[in-house]
């Protein structure tokens, strides 16, 4: 592979042409999960537990079978007991079958409000809702565990008798009824105190948040006559929902086949099979087609969120700004089932500046809510809000600007990093030094005005890829990958494929496998399509020009080795005289041994890290805590950026979410832990109004574990807007946030405090 | 969604016969903002649903010498358009103008919205603010009920058994009076008001005293509020931030708010005395500016 220390001067890469997908999206003729009709097809609907934590006693679907134009009803009893257990599931994560299975569909046990009891298909959607009302169940209801703390105080209520604790990135071990946990450190924690001058010691909760993907789940699924079932879904990932659906309903790999269709959001949420077991289930027993559509509040109930938290930090450092000590604890709800992001949560929460002395201990904790989904940089949100803020608070005892204490402190390349390697290219202190020298650090502020900076750190994710590369006789190119695109992928990848051929990005047709048509390919999440099937997609390049320059030597009676290639034109080394384009080439294949194809499959580790400064100003309505933001500029290294416009738009796009996240996004149960703000009335996201222009500021670093110097840009832009916009409010007004979402209740509520401790 | 009948009406007194056979499996529709989302989610399960916006005195919308005739299925978006109603009364532009999108304000009316009673409506607080008076017709003849007076509780109207919501009609406002209507909600769109407010004041020749106001506060109790004691306490006093403070003080006091997902008790009792306050400001400004 080739050194990005001699990055080739690019061509089609860093460039902006418009996406192939673009306009059929925005003219409506893209095929999305709704879309997606055939005929004969029946309609899904799901009965939901109204219960956050019951046993189900019975139930009884007799009267529901009664109802004119039912076609089927499941319940947990049409599923069989999975024969595997703990199965890889990308990003390092391992998840227990068994969890998965009963996820899908409770068995005995309903462990959030949500939870799937049944589903009944029905000629019509009404129907099946009518019919899905008339399912008896009688349940013995038990007392909800609804945060982590409760959930770990003696006397809880216990969800499972035994579990197998979660893996996400690291294993986790069961050390109470409700909980498990990790804990991994260097140096000498206490010695690092005593060492240090100034410390700061704080507590942080944070609530559970959803990713909010504007289409919800939606799915149709068709057995075939020799026992093969076909599901058309929306998702990140057709081969992680295959895999799912086989092992959940007992089928052979091979006998499922997933279509992914067009996706309207995921971040992370929409890997995990929910309703494509019940789809599947529901046409077997039907013998006819059947499609569910999950409405917005069975996805806001019954789908992955991201953990809410309770987090303890302490950290210290020495006069000079040398950062000491820092001791960590996070408690993250893994939701019904184990499995939560609590690795990357710990491990994210302080990778990004040089510490000796360090202890960090995570709990992974069950809770009475939909098991939790990775959501934009799992887990490292809520860590950031704690620890970015612990760092202003130090840099203002020690009287130092708060982003030259980070570049004080910042991790370099080839500083020993927390797991023992030794830190990759990276371009912080670079990053940091950009934001000091930008307009917006040293714009004026008015009155009830503040300025908050946050410093933020992602791994990525390499994982395997697959892409297929066919010539055409005119010179065009098919490109097929099994990445599903969520953001512009498609384009990304053939600007890879075209820059690697030396053609046009016009002359790439790319499209998206499905499981049947395309090598194995892990879900598109960890910021890895772009870099891991862009490796893919360059090295069936390699392999198409190598057999093309086969070629050519053939047609020229030279060896292939004295074929030069350079920028899609073949030349003979040795006879000036001899040269082919591309396309004069490709229209030679069929008649020297046949049209020219080449797959890739690949599996790169060197993913480079993601690091992200986000500067952000606010202003503080102090009648009524509503936080204004009003500028704000977001600084990230994309190591190359393959298409700069979608790098600005993946970092506007997770400044949004943090924004949301950081002021208003929560779930909020009621004492019995049933979700009342189910919809997007009520789940308040930001609007349009919401927002500022998000200026964006992208940098460098080339990452060498990509031939182009590309690395993951997705996540890292969702994690420093919630801590930047705590550490505003603070310079702002001199309150400090110490919980999500910074709503305009708890801001008055801290002014409150301000004023009777002022008084 | 279960199987239900329409019927277009094109009299009052059909609708008004069907009205009474029926009964309470029997919805109005207007706007269907409110019913149709509360069908799809079962909460509402009417038999025959009858649409109101083809009943000729259900769609007037008459500005005259004397006030405002608000038809009960005229949208909101037909109310702040009309450039004489929008100048006359600046208060109805601010809340028919902020419900929803602008989709929704086409659809949505102020008496779908009056019927509703929602404790968070938008439009009741400026109807009560402006001394709106809603007008029913029944079995047993006309009606007519104070804005104030219409609703019970959330989703509980005066409506009797067979009754119906015509039109609403707002006097015609006092020389030197201004009106203002505002909502607090945490985004800055598209959102149900945790608390919001409105004031209606008639100021002396001189803009300096207070010869009335009337106040009204929703998302606060079980129904919009009028809060006739913070508009009472004002009644010959000067035009003081002091006054403003006091009538603010009442109104928070006067409330009953719960806690829910969308503000706390104490949220909300703050924010009666902000919004209060911030709705005096806003009407005075009118009133000023010759209801401007």
């Amino acid at each position: 592979m080739n050194k990005p220390e001699k990055l080739p001067h690019f061509r089609v890469v860093g460039t902006n042409p418009i996406r192939p997908d673009g306009l059929d999206k925005v003219t409506g003729r893209a095929v999305y999960g709704d879309d997606f009709k055939i005929a004969g097809m029946l309609h899904g609907k799901v009965l939901r537990s109204p219960h956050a934590h019951a046993r189900i006693k019975s139930i009884d679907t007799r009267r529901a079978a009664k109802l004119p134009g039912v076609r089927a009803i499941i319940t947990g009893a049409d599923f069989p007991k999975p024969s595997v257990a703990m199965v890889p599931m990308g990003e390092g994560g391992y998840v227990d079958m068994n969890d998965t299975a009963d996820n899908v569909i409770a068995k005995g046990k309903a462990f959030y409000d949500g939870h799937v009891i049944a589903a009944v298909a029905a000629d019509n959607p009404h129907i099946a809702e009518e019919a899905v009302a008339l399912i008896d169940v009688k349940y013995e209801v038990l007392p909800p565990v609804m945060d982590v703390r409760s959930a770990m105080a003696p006397g809880a209520a216990v969800l499972h008798e035994t579990f197998n604790p979660g893996a996400f990135f690291m294993k986790t071990h069961k050390v109470l009824p409700n909980a498990s946990r990790l804990e991994l450190g260097a140096g000498d924690v206490a010695r690092g105190f005593k060492e240090a001058d100034v410390i700061v010691e704080r507590e942080f909760t944070t609530e559970t948040v959803h990713q909010g993907y504007i289409e919800s789940h939606i799915c149709t699924a068709q057995w075939d006559e020799r026992g093969q079932v076909t599901i058309w879904t929306t998702t990140q990932g057709a081969f992680a929902i295959r895999d799912q659906v086989a092992i959940v309903c007992a089928v052979p790999m091979s006998h499922v086949r997933v279509v992914p269709l067009e996706i309207g959001g995921g971040f992370g949420g929409k890997d995990t099979a929910y309703i494509e077991p019940l789809a599947a289930m529901l046409a077997k027993k039907a013998d006819r087609p059947v499609k569910v559509v999950m409405s917005r509040a069975e996805s806001l109930r019954a789908t992955g969120p991201s953990s809410g938290t309770f987090i303890r930090a302490k950290m210290g450092a020495k006069k000079d700004g040398t950062l000491v000590a820092a001791d960590l604890s996070f408690a993250y709800e893994a939701g019904g089932f184990p499995g939560g992001p609590i690795a990357a949560g710990v491990l994210t929460s302080i990778t990004r500046y040089n510490i000796p002395n360090v202890r960090l201990e995570g709990f992974d904790v069950l809770v009475n809510k939909p098991k939790v989904k990775p959501y934009r940089a799992p887990g490292a949100t809520q860590s950031n809000f704690a620890v970015e803020q612990v760092m202003n608070q130090l840099a203002e005892k020690l009287g130092m600007d708060p982003v030259e204490f980070r570049i004080r402190n910042a991790m370099k390349t080839g500083d020993r990093l927390i797991l023992g390697f030794p830190c990759p290219p990276v371009g912080g202190v670079e990053m940091l030094e950009a934001v000091k020298k930008h307009p917006h650090y040293k714009a004026p502020l008015g009155k009830n005005q503040g300025r908050g900076v946050a410093f933020s750190f992602w791994f990525g994710a390499g994982l395997t890829s697959s892409a297929e590369l066919s010539v055409n006789s005119d010179g065009t190119v098919q490109m097929c990958t099994g990445s599903c695109d969520l953001s512009g992928t498609r384009l990304t990848l053939a600007m890879q494929a075209a820059e690697a051929l030396g053609i046009d990005v016009e002359d790439v047709s790319p499209t998206i496998g499905d499981t049947h048509s395309v090598g194995y390919t892990l879900q598109s999440v960890g910021s890895r399509t772009t870099f891991a099937t862009g490796i893919a997609v360059y090295e069936a390049a390699q392999k198409v020009l190598k057999e093309m320059a086969g070629r050519a030597a053939l047609l020229w009676e030279t060896d292939p080795a004295n074929v030069a290639v350079d920028r899609g034109d073949f030349t003979d080394m040795n006879n000036p005289a001899h040269r082919f384009t591309f396309r004069e080439l490709a229209d030679k294949l069929e008649h020297s041994g046949g049209p020219v194809s080449a797959q890739s499959t690949v599996t790169p580790e060197r993913v480079g890290f993601q690091l992200a400064a986000h500067l952000v100003d606010i202003e503080v309505d102090t009648e009524t805590g509503k936080v204004d933001i009003l500028r704000y500029t977001a600084f990230q290294d994309a190591g190359k950026a393959v298409h700069p416009d979608f790098v600005a738009g993946q970092i506007q796009g997770g400044v949004v979410q943090g924004l949301g996240w950081a002021l208003n996004e929560e779930f909020w149960y009621d004492a019995k832990g049933r979700l009342c703000n189910a919809s997007l009335l009520d789940y308040r996201m930001p609007i349009a109004l919401d927002v500022p222009m998000i200026d964006v500021v992208i940098l460098e670093t080339p990452n060498p574990g990509h031939p182009f110097g590309v690395r993951g840009v997705g996540e890292v832009p969702i994690v420093p807007p919630a801590a930047a916009v705590a550490n505003a409010i603070y310079d702002a007004i001199g309150v400090r946030m110490d919980a999500l979402p910074m709503k305009p209740g708890r801001v008055l509520q801290k002014i409150k405090e301000q004023k009777s401790a002022a008084a | 969604m279960h199987d239900f009948q329409f019927v277009t009406p094109g009299t009052l007194n059909e609708a008004l016969k069907l009205l009474a056979k029926h009964g309470a499996s029997a919805q109005l529709l207007a706007g269907g903002t409110d019913l149709i989302v509360k069908m799809r989610v079962r909460h509402a399960r009417p038999d025959l649903v009858l649409d109101a916006k083809h009943i000729p005195e259900l769609n007037v919308l008459k500005l005259d010498g004397t006030g405002l005739t608000i038809g009960a299925a005229v949208s909101c978006r037909s109310i702040y358009l009309d450039e004489r109603i929008a100048a006359r009364y600046p208060a109805l532009v601010d809340c028919t103008a902020l419900i929803g999108g602008i989709q929704i304000q086409g659809r949505a009316t102020v008496g779908g919205n009056l019927c509703n009673a929602a404790p968070s409506a938008d439009t009741i607080p400026a109807l009560i603010a402006l001394g709106a008076m809603a007008h029913l017709r029944g079995p047993k003849g006309k009606r007519q009920l104070p804005v104030e007076k219409f609703c019970l509780g959330p989703g509980k109207t005066a409506l009797r058994k067979g009754e119906m919501l015509i039109h609403v009609r707002i006097p015609k406002p006092a020389k030197n009076s201004g009106a203002f209507f505002l909502r607090f909600i945490p985004r800055n769109e598209m959102d149900i008001a945790v608390v919001n407010a409105a004031a209606a004041v008639v100021l002396d020749a001189r803009k300096t005293k207070f010869i009335s106001a009337r106040i009204a506060i929703g998302a606060a109790a079980p129904t919009p509020l009028y809060v006739e004691d913070a508009g009472a306490v004002l009644a010959d006093e000067p035009v003081s931030e002091n006054m403003i403070a006091e009538a603010a003080r009442i109104a928070s006091d006067a409330v009953r708010p719960i806690t829910d997902m969308r503000g706390t008790i104490e949220q909300r009792r703050d924010l009666a005395a902000v919004l209060t306050a911030r709705a005096l400001r806003g009407a005075i400004d009118r009133a000023k500016r010759g209801n401007r």
